[in-house]
C-alpha cells in the first residue's frame, strides 16, 4: 500500500469514528439500549417534546387572557389549558428534565464511570416515563382535566373531567423519578473514578445527589396521595369528604408534602449545572466548594419541613403557619449562599461569553429575583394578600423558568458538542438567548405587579383594571415563542451541518472533556483516573484537543490557595512542565 | 393607576402590610442590585483578553462566607417576626367584633348579618367597627379575598374559618374568590361597601323589608343583589339558566319530558329546590336559595318576574 493510500484509509476511518451514536446501528439497538448516553438522549427528545406541548398551552392560555371575556376559548377550555400546562410542564418536563435528560448523559462520564450502577433500571425508568406519559396523553385527548395541576379536593373529586387517567399517569411517572434517583445515589457512592473523593468531585454531582435524595424520599408520598384521590373518586372512601368526616385540607397537606420538596427536585439540578458553567466559563476555581456542596444537601433536607407555606390561608392553625414561615426563611439562606459563591467565582477569572455563560447570567439574575420574591410569600401577613394571586405565578415562573429552564438551556448548550459531536451557531444562540431573556421578563414581571394589585390566579376573565398588564404579559409570550423557535432552528441545523466539535471546546477540566465528542460507548478509552481537581484552573490547562499543561509556577501555599479537596500541594523545586495526552 | 401602587388601603392592618411589603422590596432591591452590579463589574473586568491561561487559586474565604450567611439570616428573621406579628393582628379577633357569616358556593358569596338579614355578592359593613368574618363553603374550596383590606381566608366545606379586620375607609372595593372552584371561578366577584354606621343601619333595615318600593321594584333590586342576573337574563338572551322574559303563565318543557305551568308555585319551588323541575336544555347547576331568600323577598321576585312581559 502506498503512503497516499494508507493516509486516505486512515482519514476515512477517522471521519467515521465509532461512537455511541453510530454504533450499534438500528432503531432496535436504541430501544433496547442499556447505554446511559442513549437513554439520556431518548429522554432529552421526550422532555423537549413535552416542553413544546406545555409551551403551546401556555401561549394559548395567555392569548385568551389578552383581554377580558372570551377571546378564543370558553371558561371550561381555559381551565383545562392552565391545568394541562401545569401538569405537563411539572411532571413531564421539569421534574425529569435535567436529571433524566442531561444527568443520565453526563453523570457517569463526569464520574469517570462506564455507565450508571444499574443500567437496566435506567432503561426501565425511561419506559415507565413513556408509559406514564401515555396515560397523561390519554387524559388529554379524552376530555382533559380542569382542576389545576394541584388537583385540590373537593373539586377534583366531583369534576367530570378525566382526573383518574391523569393522576394515574403522574403516579406512574413517579416511579420513573424514583428509579433515576436511586440509580444516581448508588452510582455516585460506588462508581467514582480512582482519585475522586467526595470533596473533589464536580459540584454537579453534589447537586444531582441532593436531588436524588429528594426524589427517592418524597415521590412515594405523592404516589399514595394520588391513589387516595383516585379511590375517593371511584368509591367515595371519604378521606377528603367533609360530609363523611373527612378533610379536604388533609389533601393539601399530603400533596404539598411531596410537591414542596419537588420544587427542589426542579431547582437543585439547575444549580448543579450553574456550578459547572460558572467555573468553566470563568476559567477559574469555584469559590466556596464546600459551602455550595453542603448547601445542596441542606436545601434537600430542609425542603421537607416547609410545605405548609402553601397553606397559610387554608384554615391551618396559626401555630403551624408560624412554624412553616420560620422554616421557610431558613431554606432560602443556602440558596443565597450559592448565588454569592457563584458570583465570587468570577473574581480574577478569565471570562468568555458563549451561550452557556449567557444562560448562566440569565439564571443568576432571574433566579435571584425569583428567590427574593419568595420572601414576600414566606412572610405570613404579606402572603395573606399575595396568596393565590399572580404574584405567586410570577414567583414560581421566575424560579422554575428563570432558574431551572435557563440552567437547562445552559447545560444543553454546554454538553451539546459532547453529546452530538457538533457545535451550534454561537450567533444565533446569542439572538435566541436575548429574545428568551427579554420575552421572559416581559411575560412575567408584570405579573408581580398584577398580583400585588390583587389579581387572582387561575382566572379565565378579569375586571378591566388589570387589562394593560395582562396584554403586556401576553406580548411577552410571543417574544419567548420566537426565541425558542430560533433555538430549535439552529440546534437542528447543528445536527445537520454543524462544525465538528473537539474534545474540549470550552477548555473545561471535568472528566467528560477528556474523552471524544461524541464519546465511545464505553465513555473512555481505558479506565480514567482523576489526575486533577475539577476546578484546578490555577494548576492545569487542557486545550481543545485534550492536551494538558501543568502550571510550572505552583501558587504559594497561602491561606486561600487550597485545592478543591483541601489538600495543599508541596511542589517546591519542580519547574518542568508536563505535556500529556489524555 | 400607578403600575407600582398597591390597592387602596381600606382596613386597619393594610398599612402595616404595605409597609412590610415595601421594606422587603427595599431589601430585595438592594441585594439584587448588589449582585447585579458586582456581576457586571466582574464581567467587564475579568473578560478574557487573549488566550486562556492559569487563573487565580482563590477558592474560598471563610470570613466572607460567614458574613454573607449571617447578614441575610438576620434580615429574614426581622421580616419573619414582623410578618408574624401583623399576621396575628388579623387572626386574633377583637372580642366585641361584629360577626358576619360568609358562605362561598359555586359561584357567589352569601353574607349573613347578625340581625338575620342576608345579601348576595354585596357585603355592606360599617366603617371603623371591628369585624369578624366567619367563613365556610357549601361545596368546594373557595377563598374570600378583599384586596383593599389585604385580607384572605379559604372557605372550606363543613368547617368554619375566621379572619378579622376593621374597615378604615368608606368606598366600594372588590371581593374575589381566590381558590379555583371550577367554571365560573373568575366570575365569583362581589363588592364590599364600607359605609357610615347610620347608613349601615338604614341598609340593614331596607334589605329586609324592601323599604317603600313596590314588590316588583324590590324584586328588580333583588334580581341583581341576589345574583340571579349571573345566570338568568331578562331580555330573552340565552345564558346558564332560562331567561325570565315573558315566562309567567306559559308552559315549560322539563328535562324529564313532562310539562309544567309557570305559576307562583313553580317559581317559588325553582328558587328553593331548583333541581326538582329542571327546564329542558339546561344543566342542574342552580344552587338553592333556601335560607338566603326571605318569604317577602321571594314574593318580590315573583312580582318582578310577572312584570317582565
Amino acid at each position: 500500500m502506498t503512503t497516499t493510500q494508507a493516509l486516505s484509509q486512515a482519514i476515512s476511518e477517522l471521519k467515521e469514528e465509532r461512537n455511541y451514536l453510530n454504533y450499534p446501528k438500528g432503531i432496535w439497538s436504541w430501544l433496547t439500549t442499556f447505554d446511559h448516553k442513549r437513554i439520556g438522549l431518548m429522554y432529552l427528545f421526550s422532555v423537549l417534546l413535552f416542553f413544546f406541548v406545555g409551551g403551546v398551552f401556555a401561549l394559548l392560555l395567555r392569548f385568551e387572557l389578552i383581554s377580558p371575556g372570551k377571546d378564543i376559548v370558553g371558561p371550561d377550555t381555559y381551565n383545562q389549558l392552565f391545568t394541562l400546562h401545569g401538569a405537563i410542564m411539572v411532571f413531564l418536563f421539569i421534574i425529569p428534565g435535567i436529571p433524566a435528560a442531561l444527568g443520565n448523559f453526563v453523570l457517569p462520564i463526569m464520574l469517570g464511570a462506564k455507565d450508571v450502577a444499574f443500567p437496566r433500571l435506567n432503561l426501565l425508568s425511561f419506559y415507565v416515563y413513556i408509559f406514564g406519559a401515555l396515560f397523561c396523553l390519554y387524559s388529554l385527548i379524552t376530555g382533559g382535566v380542569d382542576t389545576g395541576w394541584t388537583f385540590y379536593t373537593p373539586y377534583s373529586v366531583e369534576t367530570n373531567t378525566n382526573v383518574i387517567s391523569m393522576t394515574l399517569g403522574v403516579f406512574i411517572l413517579g416511579f420513573s423519578s424514583i428509579f433515576t434517583g436511586l440509580n444516581f445515589i448508588v452510582t455516585i457512592h460506588r462508581l467514582r473514578a480512582p482519585g475522586m473523593t467526595w470533596f473533589n468531585m464536580p459540584l454537579f454531582l453534589w447537586g444531582m445527589y441532593a436531588t436524588s435524595l429528594i426524589q427517592v424520599l418524597a415521590t412515594p408520598v405523592l404516589a399514595i396521595t394520588l391513589v387516595l384521590l383516585i379511590l375517593e373518586r371511584i368509591w367515595g372512601i371519604g378521606i377528603f369528604d367533609p360530609a363523611m368526616g373527612g378533610d379536604p385540607v388533609l389533601y393539601q397537606h399530603f400533596f404539598w408534602f411531596y410537591s414542596h420538596p419537588a420544587v427542589y427536585i426542579m431547582i437543585l439540578p439547575g444549580m448543579a449545572i450553574i456550578s459547572e458553567l460558572i467555573a468553566t466559563f470563568s476559567h477559574k476555581k469555584i469559590f466556596g466548594y464546600r459551602p455550595i456542596a453542603f448547601s445542596s444537601v441542606a436545601i434537600a433536607l430542609v425542603s421537607f419541613i416547609v410545605w405548609g407555606h402553601h397553606m397559610f390561608t387554608s384554615g391551618q392553625s396559626d401555630l403551624a403557619s408560624m412554624i412553616f414561615s420560620f422554616l421557610t426563611f431558613l431554606v432560602g439562606i443556602p440558596s443565597g449562599i450559592k448565588v454569592f459563591n457563584w458570583v465570587a467565582t468570577m473574581y480574577r477569572g478569565s471570562l468568555t461569553f458563549q451561550a452557556p455563560m449567557l444562560y448562566t447570567h440569565a439564571f443568576l439574575a432571574l433566579f435571584t429575583i425569583g428567590g427574593l420574591t419568595g420572601i414576600y410569600l414566606g412572610t405570613l401577613s404579606v402572603d395573606v394578600h399575595l396568596h393565590d394571586t399572580y404574584f405567586v405565578v410570577a414567583h414560581f415562573h421566575y424560579v422554575m423558568m428563570g432558574g431551572t429552564v435557563m440552567a437547562f438551556l445552559g447545560g444543553l448548550h454546554y454538553w451539546w458538542p459532547k453529546m452530538f459531536g457538533r457545535m451550534y451557531s454561537e450567533t444565533w444562540a446569542t439572538v435566541a438567548a436575548a429574545l428568551i431573556f427579554i420575552g421572559f421578563n416581559v411575560t412575567f414581571f408584570p405579573q408581580f405587579i398584577m398580583g400585588a394589585q390583587g389579581m387572582p390566579r387561575r382566572y379565565y376573565t378579569y375586571i378591566d383594571q388589570y387589562q394593560a398588564l395582562h396584554a403586556l404579559s401576553t406580548y411577552g409570550t410571543w417574544i419567548l415563542g420566537v426565541g425558542f423557535l430560533i433555538m430549535a432552528g439552529y440546534l437542528i441545523m447543528s445536527l445537520i451541518n454543524g462544525k465538528k466539535a473537539p474534545k474540549n471546546p470550552w477548555l473545561g477540566l471535568t472528566l467528560e472533556w477528556t474523552t471524544a465528542s461524541p464519546p465511545p460507548t464505553e465513555n473512555f478509552i481505558g479506565n480514567p483516573r482523576q489526575l486533577w481537581g475539577p476546578y484546578d484552573y490555577d494548576k492545569v490547562l487542557m486545550d481543545e484537543n485534550g492536551f494538558v499543561v501543568f502550571n510550572p509556577n505552583v501558587p504559594k501555599d497561602d491561606h486561600h490557595s487550597n485545592g478543591a479537596n483541601g489538600q495543599t500541594h508541596k511542589r517546591e523545586g519542580k519547574t518542568t512542565t508536563m505535556k500529556q495526552t489524555v | 393607576m400607578n403600575p407600582f401602587s398597591m390597592p387602596v388601603q381600606a382596613s386597619s392592618h393594610a398599612g402595616d402590610i404595605d409597609t412590610l411589603f415595601f421594606f422587603i422590596t427595599d431589601v430585595a432591591l438592594a441585594l439584587f442590585l448588589l449582585i447585579t452590579v458586582v456581576s457586571l463589574a466582574f464581567l467587564w473586568l475579568y473578560r478574557r483578553k487573549g488566550r486562556a491561561t492559569f487563573t487565580s487559586p482563590i477558592s474560598h474565604n471563610n470570613r466572607l462566607e460567614i458574613t454573607w450567611t449571617i447578614i441575610p439570616t438576620i434580615l429574614v428573621f426581622v421580616v419573619f417576626f414582623w410578618g408574624f406579628r401583623s399576621y396575628l393582628d388579623m387572626q386574633v379577633i377583637e372580642t366585641d367584633a361584629m360577626e358576619i357569616k360568609v358562605t362561598g358556593k359555586k359561584w357567589f358569596w352569601a353574607f349573613d348579618y347578625p340581625n338575620g338579614v342576608n345579601s348576595v355578592n354585596e357585603l355592606v359593613v360599617p366603617e371603623g367597627k371591628p369585624l369578624k368574618f366567619l367563613i365556610s363553603s357549601e361545596d368546594v374550596l373557595h377563598s374570600f379575598y378583599i384586596p383593599a383590606f389585604r385580607m384572605k381566608m379559604d372557605a372550606v366545606p363543613n368547617r368554619y374559618t375566621a379572619i378579622g379586620t376593621r374597615p378604615t375607609k368608606q368606598g366600594t372595593f372588590d371581593i374575589f374568590c381566590a381558590e379555583y372552584c371550577g367554571k365560573s371561578h373568575s366570575e365569583m366577584i362581589g363588592k364590599v361597601r364600607v359605609v357610615s354606621t347610620t347608613e349601615y343601619n338604614k341598609w340593614l333595615e331596607e334589605s329586609e323589608s324592601g323599604g317603600n318600593v313596590s314588590p316588583a321594584e324590590f324584586g328588580a333590586k333583588l334580581y341583581i343583589s341576589k345574583a340571579c342576573a349571573t345566570c338568568h337574563s331578562v331580555d330573552g338572551s340565552a345564558n346558564t339558566g332560562p331567561s325570565w322574559k315573558g315566562i309567567y303563565g306559559t308552559k315549560r318543557k322539563l328535562a324529564d319530558g313532562k310539562e309544567v305551568l309557570i305559576d307562583e308555585n313553580y317559581l317559588r319551588e325553582s328558587m328553593l329546590d331548583p333541581n326538582a323541575k329542571v327546564a329542558a336544555g339546561y344543566q342542574p347547576v342552580m344552587p338553592t336559595y333556601q335560607g338566603i331568600l326571605k318569604d317577602k323577598q321571594i314574593d318580590a321576585l315573583i312580582a318582578y318576574i310577572k312584570s317582565l312581559k
